[in-house]
């Protein structure tokens, strides 16, 4: 097959390939996101009970 | 997450390179593989929601609030990649970027929907209230679903009406419609990983107080 001809999409190339990547971007932000949000929780969690150990 | 990268990858490769080209609209069709399974995702996670959230009304279970909480985001992510393909495939073939049909109208309700229960429940600080206030705003916004779905029945609108969900035989041809359904399945289970890190998050967060959370935090220095 043509590559050229692949990405020009029949003249619909920027539509076709602005979608895709928008679902891209979209797809990899919410698996990105609750990795981020892991690492702060666990980092807030151990310092709740760090102070916690020092209160009792 | 394997699984769904299994998925989108066959569904790609038959909807990029073996689904034949319409004679309609050429090859600006191909935006269907996204918009559609998008779609059906934004009310589908929607109602998933609303659901969750009656069960934790009614019998207060805390892992319903917690998945439908989860929900919001991903689902307004989806309903968002909709409206936009969907602006990306009206430009092409009906030289208008947004119309205001009812089909284009009650989804971009559905995303103020997300976005009204997701604000509401940042604005409450209390857990257990923020979840029941949020799951009766998703319960009201329920009425939406049918209204998208049916909207292009009811009303004579821009967008086209259902091709597979039809009744009998689907108005699609077979090599159309295995990537679409491909893609749609891969974005359900994407959809239920992503939740469940979401939740995992959620979980611990609310949990702090118990032993075991204090256990899985000494394992994990």
């Amino acid at each position: 097959m043509n590559w050229s001809e692949f990405f020009a999409m029949g003249g619909y190339g920027a539509y076709v390939w602005n979608s895709y990547a928008l679902a891209a971007v979209i797809l990899v932000l919410n698996v990105y996101l609750p990795l981020r949000r892991r690492r702060v929780v666990l980092r807030m969690l151990h310092e709740f009970l760090r102070l916690k150990g020092q209160t009792k | 997450m394997g699984l769904t990268v299994l998925l989108l990858a066959v569904g790609l490769y038959l909807g990029l390179f073996i689904a034949p080209v319409d004679y309609q609209q050429g090859e600006s069709y191909r935006i269907m593989f996204i918009h559609v399974p998008a779609a059906w995702m934004s009310m589908f996670i929607y109602v998933s929601m609303a659901g969750a959230g009656a069960i934790g009304l009614v019998w207060n279970s805390k892992l319903s609030e917690v998945f439908a909480s989860a929900c919001a985001p991903i689902g307004a992510s989806f309903t968002f990649l909709a409206l936009v393909t969907g602006s990306l495939w009206g430009k092409p073939m009906w030289g208008a970027w947004w119309a205001w049909d009812a089909r284009l109208t009650s989804e971009l309700i559905l995303f103020f929907l997300y976005i009204g229960y997701m604000a509401l429940q940042a604005s409450i600080d209390d857990p257990k209230r923020a979840a029941r206030a949020s799951a009766i705003l998703a319960l009201v916004g329920v009425v939406n679903i049918p209204i998208i779905h049916f909207s292009v029945e009811w009303w004579n609108t821009l967008h086209q009406p259902a091709s597979v969900s039809k009744i009998g035989k689907p108005s699609i041809h077979p090599s159309m419609l295995a990537p679409l359904l491909l893609m749609a399945i891969g974005f359900t289970t994407y959809f239920v990983a992503v939740a469940l890190m979401r939740m995992r998050n959620e979980i611990l967060e609310r949990e702090k107080h118990t032993t075991w959370v204090v256990q899985v935090l000494e394992s994990k220095p």
